[in-house]
């Protein structure tokens, strides 16, 4: 009867649940479309992501132990994420000495320069792959003809765009869609990931494998990919409906690029999306439309980086305006 | 080339030179015309800004002195980090008196150490005293004990006190304390006061070094040196200048008429009472066992 | 029975571990001296009406409730007062307690002591609602509530229901599901009895349905009163909190700083109900009650009828002694429980569970930097935004604090059990909610 005993607040019980946890469960839900990036890329694409997470990890170490001088914190799986994230979303084609650079500007500048983990107001491996857009602009746009050179270490041969690509080229010229329908690669195709464009965002599968793997975890929440698409869709669908010869339809435009990827990876980052479920709507219809916007008039072919990254900029006003309906109290504003 | 740069420099500097003339007339016209003895007497203040004057800083307190001044008093203005040094100078600027307050620091009234009142409990969670105290009793079992979760310390903006990490209780500096009160307002046991710093040079002063009302028998239970409420310092103070009071098992010496003669410091059966000097020894040195009771 | 109610939004699913629900209620002894503390319940403490050296019997009053929120005591034990001064409440702090010598086991010759079940309710309300007072009934699910101030209802408002809440939601205990299985008639005859000071048409008694046994045996018992129907509610956390309680049957919502009268209904416990039954129909004040004791390393975890004032160690004695491994014994379940800084602090009315916690158990793991995955925000049954509140409490910012609702937390702790930080969350709401409450003080006063 003499041990000392704990006193602490209630409760006294915790769930299981951890940030590694989390994070590790992110990585497990990427694996479907890191393997398809590997069958369709070759070995190319499983040394790119390598070389990103390895670039993403070290550069946490190495700021949080001598810049930050704090606890490293790497093992809670985080930065492995933003790697294998910042990989899937750029070109195999990308040389691996600009994957690291941009590696280390996701860490380091997106990152911890805004205080590591959690206080983070972009999603880093985005910030990465803008970073990389500007900075290498020429191997960020080649891409690689898919099932081809599969051991080849380099880049042999490279195609004119991705689907994206050849529509906004035809809308430049103010062709309809028509002439380059030879081009552009069938739905099945699409979903499956038989297709050019970067390394995670050719198979709507993959993507949706690794979504439900987290929606069955509890990881995200069915709202955010649900309704960025549902946006998307809708907003590509009006222009569709009006000139299907000058529009893709809705259909093409979820499954081509980087909506499925944005959609159920990115914009459920937690860190960078809102918090109540009413915040994660708006938040999500917002990736939606601007992704639409930019894709039908902007002058770049994809348009869901910089869609979550504007989007990202609102989430503090977004929580402060889109509070949880407080129990007996009417209903949310 | 050339015609470039030249036009270039040339529109630029236009547009700065422009708004250089707008900035400076919006200057002249909008400048508030501000007391110089303002600034002059924010000179002579400490620059700390520490708020502990009770004015938004060093210039709110010297808006306050040539105020005062004007109107002819300014003695009831005082700067306590600043302390005499400071005031002096501001009464010489001003040729006024300057108030005659006491200078005082914080004093820790508790000497609930590991060594004196051992935990008998662990506390886990997070490591501040306000959410301890609202939990519960706290690791020793006194209820007026320090929570040694450096709550006070955290709050201290001069960075006058200091936990020991031998007797896990917080610990005031005096040279620099301001007596600025955070601690007092952040320990939610109360266990601060602002106390003159007592008699001469050496400061001299005297305190019961602990705010526990519990009946003596409980209270020693807890700890070896708490105030058990035996009333000896009472009676030896009673024949001097009856400093000390007695009310709940709890002594308290009223810093303004003791003279730190240090009596009573060694008829305590539990020494709760401490002093900054070496006390006198008692004339007639009775054994007598700790816990008696009143 | 077809719809399986619940609330509709937060609450968590901790592992149940309720390992005593097959263990049948035992009668434990009273311990050689117990501590009767004289504030147990909610509200001004009772004054103590016997004196050292006086002679009570079990039954005996020893602590009237003067103030309008208060609560009589009881001596659960017969015997000698040794003393009247302190004992050590849940927090280690010493309160105003009777101790008392125990000499045999006398009760008071009113009390009813036969095994008889008796039916018939013949006390009007008004009665019943002097004699719940009198028999010093509190809340028993934990918080003590002193019983007949929910039955004094306010000029102007409506009530319709009670609502008896036999849901039990905090992991581990088992006592109110012992009690729905071994004193069934007793239980519904006692709703009946609230019912009737109640004066209302309609009593829903609310179970978890993680207790099919109970719920088949309530609702086939139930048959014989019209007025009392039983639900099965899901296994979700915090079910059992009167709020989530009174929208899941009943569909209405209680806002915060409202009462459940404000909705018309009245909760009460079904250990309440037990109380009632026994001092309106065999004139037993409140003097004992079932405690779960229990922990993963206890040898013989049961549930116990235990008299108010038995030290804790007396009752973990009884359950196989404390385990060496034992890091934290916690008075209640997990979820809202306190753990004690000390076994000799006692039973009191509101002492639902003792729970023995090892060193793996009870240590809180390291706390992280929150990562926003917004849990918190899912998990809380109010929709409060937990994070914001911690985050406000630690820069002491008490008046957004207020603003943003933390008044209205019911401290379920789910927030603190989800987030996968470990961050101190109720801690510091509690903590804000301490400091909002001071500040309105001192603003209105």
């Amino acid at each position: 009867m003499s041990q000392t005993l704990i006193v602490s607040g209630s409760p006294h019980a915790k769930s299981d649940l951890t940030v590694r946890s989390i994070m590790w469960g992110v990585v497990i839900a990427l694996l479907p479309v890191f393997a398809v990036s590997a069958y369709v890329f070759g070995v190319r694409a499983i040394i790119a992501v390598l070389v990103t997470s390895a670039a993403c990890v070290v550069t946490e170490y190495i700021v949080q132990r001598f810049f930050l001088k704090q606890k490293p914190t790497v093992d809670d799986g985080s930065a492995v994420v933003t790697g294998m994230l910042l990989a899937f979303n750029v070109s195999v084609a990308v040389p691996l000495w600009q994957l690291v650079v941009g590696s280390i500007v996701a860490i380091a500048v997106a990152k911890m320069a805004f205080g590591g983990i959690g206080t983070n107001p972009f999603n880093p491996a985005l910030i990465g792959r803008a970073f990389m857009t500007v900075s290498f602009p020429v191997h960020m746009n080649t891409w690689v003809v898919p099932r081809e050179s599969l051991l080849s270490l380099g880049v042999d041969r490279a195609t004119g765009a991705t689907p994206l690509g050849y529509i906004a080229d035809a809308a430049a010229r103010g062709e309809p869609l028509s002439t380059v329908a030879a081009e552009l690669p069938g739905y099945s195709q699409m979903f499956l990931g038989t297709i050019g464009g970067s390394m995670g965002e050719i198979s709507a599968l993959a993507v949706l494998i690794g979504g439900a793997y987290m929606l069955y975890r509890k990881l995200i929440s069915w709202e955010t990919p649900v309704v960025f698409l549902g946006t998307l869709a809708a907003g590509t669908g009006i222009f569709w409906i009006i000139d299907p010869t000058a529009y893709a339809d809705p259909l093409f435009h979820v499954l081509a690029g980087g909506a499925m990827l944005g959609a159920w990876f990115m914009a459920t980052d937690m860190t960078t999306s809102p918090m109540s479920r009413n915040g994660k709507i708006v938040f999500a219809a917002g990736c939606g439309l601007i992704t639409a916007v930019i894709r039908l008039f902007g002058g770049f072919p994809e348009g869901v980086t910089y869609a979550i990254l504007l989007m990202n900029a609102f989430v503090p006003l977004i929580d402060n305006k889109f509070r949880p309906r407080r129990f007996g109290k009417g209903v949310a504003s | 080339m050339t015609e470039l740069l030249i036009y270039s420099a040339l529109s630029l500097g236009g547009v700065a030179a422009g708004f250089a003339v707008v900035l400076y007339i919006i200057s002249q016209r909008f400048k508030v015309e501000e007391d110089p003895r303002i600034g002059e007497v924010t000179e002579l203040l400490p620059g700390i800004n520490c708020g502990a004057c009770g004015y938004p800083g060093c210039s709110g307190l010297a808006e306050a002195l040539v105020d005062a001044a004007d109107e002819g008093d300014i003695s009831h203005l005082t700067c306590p980090p600043g302390g005499a040094d400071t005031m002096k100078q501001v009464g010489r600027y001003f040729g006024l008196e300057v108030g005659s307050k006491h200078k005082t620091l914080a004093v820790l009234r508790c000497g609930g150490s590991f060594a004196a009142a051992p935990a008998k409990n662990e506390y886990q969670g997070p490591e501040t005293c306000a959410i301890a105290h609202s939990l519960y009793v706290g690791v020793n079992g006194c209820p007026h004990s320090c929570l040694r979760l450096a709550d006070c310390e955290v709050a201290c903006p001069f960075d006058a006190i200091e936990m020991n990490d031998e007797t896990g209780l917080p610990e005031v500096i005096p040279e620099l304390c301001t007596s600025c009160g955070a601690c007092v307002k952040a320990c939610p046991r109360d266990l601060f006061e602002i106390r003159p710093r007592g008699k001469g040079k050496a400061e001299r002063r005297v305190w019961i070094n602990c705010r526990n009302k519990q009946p003596g028998g409980i209270a020693r239970k807890n700890c070896s040196v708490a105030c058990i409420g035996c009333s000896k310092c009472v009676r030896v103070c009673n024949e001097i200048v009856q400093a000390i009071s007695m009310e709940d098992n709890l002594a308290y010496i009223d810093p303004y008429k003791c003279i730190s003669c240090g009596k009573c410091v060694p008829v305590c059966p539990t020494k709760a009472i401490l002093a900054t000097f070496t006390p006198p020894k008692p004339k007639e040195p009775k054994k007598e066992t700790a816990d008696t009771q009143a | 029975m077809a719809v399986v109610k619940t609330f509709p939004m937060g609450g968590v699913h901790p592992p149940e571990n309720k390992f005593t629900a097959d263990s049948a209620i035992q009668i434990l002894d009273p311990p050689d001296e117990v501590a009767i503390l004289l504030g147990q319940h909610i509200g001004a403490p009772a004054e103590a009406v016997v004196q050292k050296g006086d002679t009570v019997k079990v039954g005996t009053l020893i602590g009237e409730g003067k103030a309008f929120i208060s609560a009589n005591v009881h001596s659960s034990v017969s015997g000698t007062v040794k003393r009247v001064d302190e004992a050590l409440d849940a927090a280690g702090f010493r309160k105003p307690a009777v101790v008392i010598s125990v000499e045999g086991d006398e009760w008071e010759e009113r009390i009813d002591r036969s095994p008889e079940l008796v039916t018939e309710i013949n006390t009007p309300a008004e009665e019943i609602v002097q004699r719940i007072k009198a028999a010093g009934i509190v809340g028993m699910g934990g918080a003590a509530f002193p019983t007949n101030v929910k039955y004094m209802v306010p000029e102007g408002k409506q009530v319709d229901t009670l609502v008896i809440n036999g849901v039990e939601c905090e992991p581990y205990l088992t006592a109110d599901h012992r009690l729905m299985l071994e004193h069934t008639d007793e239980v519904l005859i006692g709703v009946e009895v609230l019912r009737r000071a109640l004066q209302v048409e309609r009593a829903v008694i609310g179970i978890e349905l993680n207790k099919s046994d109970a719920i088949e045996i309530m609702s086939k018992h139930a048959e014989r009163f019209p007025h009392i129907e039983v639900y099965g509610l899901k296994v979700q956390y915090p079910q059992g909190a009167e709020k989530q309680l009174i929208k899941a049957i009943l569909d209405r919502e209680v806002p915060g700083g409202k009462l459940p009268l404000d909705v018309g209904c009245v909760v009460n416990n079904v250990g309440t109900a037990l109380a009632a039954y026994h001092e309106i129909q065999k004139n037993r004040p409140l003097i004992d009650r079932v405690v779960t004791v229990t922990g993963s390393s206890l040898s013989k975890r049961g549930n116990f009828q235990v008299r108010i004032g038995t030290p804790f160690s007396h009752a973990i004695e009884a359950a196989g002694g404390m385990p060496g491994d034992v890091a934290k014994v916690i008075a209640g379940g997990p979820m809202m429980g306190k753990a004690v800084p000390d076994l000799n602090v006692s039973v009191t009315k509101g002492t639902s569970g003792i729970l023995l916690l090892n060193k793996r158990e009870a240590q809180r793991e390291e706390t992280v930097a929150c990562i926003r995955c917004s849990k918190c925000v899912s998990a809380c049954p109010i929709g409060l935004e937990p994070y914001l509140l911690e985050k406000l409490a630690r820069m002491e910012y008490w008046e957004q604090s207020d603003e943003h609702d933390v008044l209205d937390c019911i401290e379920c702790g789910s927030c603190s059990y989800i987030c996968p930080s470990n961050r101190p969350l109720l801690d510091y709401i509690k903590l804000g909610k301490v400091k909002v409450h001071e500040m309105r003080r001192a603003s209105a006063g």
